[in-house]
């Protein structure tokens, strides 16, 4: 059986995009964002994970509002990345785990999760930042599944409901005919809210008990419906919800408990409150 | 109608729901169609002819024309469709909060830093 090792999770902005094109990780702007990525990359030199899954939501790259689904999996290859609209340059192409997603796919269907299957898929910044974050010397040394939730068009998914998917996830992950180690990134939020008379709107308490929630409470966020999470975290904070889904992806397999292997947190980036947290499965 | 309860309001926040996913779609439509460069391009050349092309309603190209991000929410555009439209112009999102906001991009961008402290 495949083996959970933790996961990770990190906001997503395309700033650090275009900051890591020019080299910027040290101006003083960038070097409280980027220095809290050290303590994780020797986690994962020595965890050497093998797959990724990798919840995130699109931002308008591969899917629009005329086919817009709740929960997608990408059952692909390779998933490549494309001009969102800035001329940024691209990141690497990510390599599919193909025979996981499907494991993964079966199991969301079989538990009553109706999902949208991508045989193609194209991944944004949301998807491709966090491996190049994560691996910045690229060359990826890990392949991915990435599951996209809609946070795009209301109404959104539950908490709860969100919750529930990423335990399908972590219970199909755990129950994969593999002998490789797999870990859960989530990526988005934290609180953040682009548009409106309310925009620039960032929730620190809120954001800190929600990442503490993660340690010691996984399901604390689950209590909020989707009107009360915008309110407390912004329009674009709704992101918090891929967290939740893989911090729920650890709740399953050999042991539920958790470690903190490192955390940050940083305002501003661009218009967000950035979080970083690593999570070891202690089994 | 679709009858359901009304939600509270949150002050400046106006949720992007069928009402509005409705209400933009050929703006949005156009906004996701700036993803290729050579429509950013075409767009450029002619923001006239490109608007019909897609079919923009009235408010939605005087937004367009206005470059006015409230008009545009107003219009029913989504805030990860418009910002494809933005960085055609080479703006941030500190000058798009700054201009909702009615702040200058140095206020709105210490008012950011003051909700780190």
């Amino acid at each position: 059986m495949a083996k959970i090792i933790g996961g990770l999770g990190t906001s997503h902005i395309p700033a650090i995009g275009g900051a890591i094109h020019k080299g910027l990780q040290q101006d003083p702007y960038w070097k409280p964002f980027f220095d809290g990525f050290p303590p994780i990359h020797e986690w994962l030199k020595a965890q050497k994970p093998d797959v990724m899954v990798i919840f995130y939501n699109d931002h308008g790259l591969n899917f629009f509002l005329d086919k817009m689904p709740t929960f997608a999996v990408g059952a692909a290859p390779q998933y490549v990345n494309s001009d969102e609209g800035w001329g940024i340059p691209s990141l690497e192409a990510l390599k599919g785990e193909v025979d996981l997603s499907w494991q993964i796919i079966n199991h969301l269907v079989d538990k009553e999760f109706d999902i949208t299957t991508c045989q193609e898929l194209l991944v944004d910044h949301a998807c491709s930042l966090p491996l190049k974050l994560f691996f910045p010397e690229g060359n990826y040394p890990v392949t991915v599944v990435p599951v996209c939730i809609n946070t795009v068009q209301f109404p959104l998914p539950k908490a709860h409901r969100v919750y529930t998917l990423g335990r399908a996830v972590g219970e199909a992950v755990a129950a994969w005919d593999s002998s490789k180690k797999v870990a859960f990134i989530a990526s988005g939020g934290l609180s953040h809210q682009l548009e409106g008379t309310r925009a620039g709107f960032i929730n620190k308490d809120f954001d800190l008990k929600f990442m503490e929630s993660l340690l010691t409470n996984p399901e604390w966020a689950t209590q909020f419906s989707i009107h009360e999470l915008v309110e407390k975290t912004g329009t674009q904070g709704i992101e918090l919800l891929t967290w939740l889904a893989m911090r729920a992806a650890l709740t399953v397999g050999e042991g539920a408990g958790v470690r903190k292997v490192h955390s940050n947190y940083h305002i501003p980036i661009s218009n967000t409150a950035t979080g970083l947290l690593a999570l070891e499965k202690v089994s | 109608m679709v009858s359901r309860t009304p939600l509270p309001q949150i002050p400046g926040t106006n949720p992007f729901d069928g009402e509005l996913a409705k209400k933009g779609y050929a703006l949005n439509k156009m906004c996701f169609s700036f993803n290729s460069a050579e429509n950013r391009a075409e767009f450029k050349n002619d923001e006239e002819a490109y608007m019909r092309k897609y079919g923009l309603t009235k408010p939605q190209a005087a937004a367009i024309r206005a470059k006015n991000v409230l008009q545009l929410l107003d219009a029913g555009g989504n805030a990860y469709y418009l910002a494809k439209f933005a960085g055609i112009f080479g703006l941030d999102m500190q000058d798009i909060g700054a201009q909702q906001t009615g702040m200058t991009k140095e206020e709105f961008k210490a008012k950011l830093v003051a909700a780190g402290k």
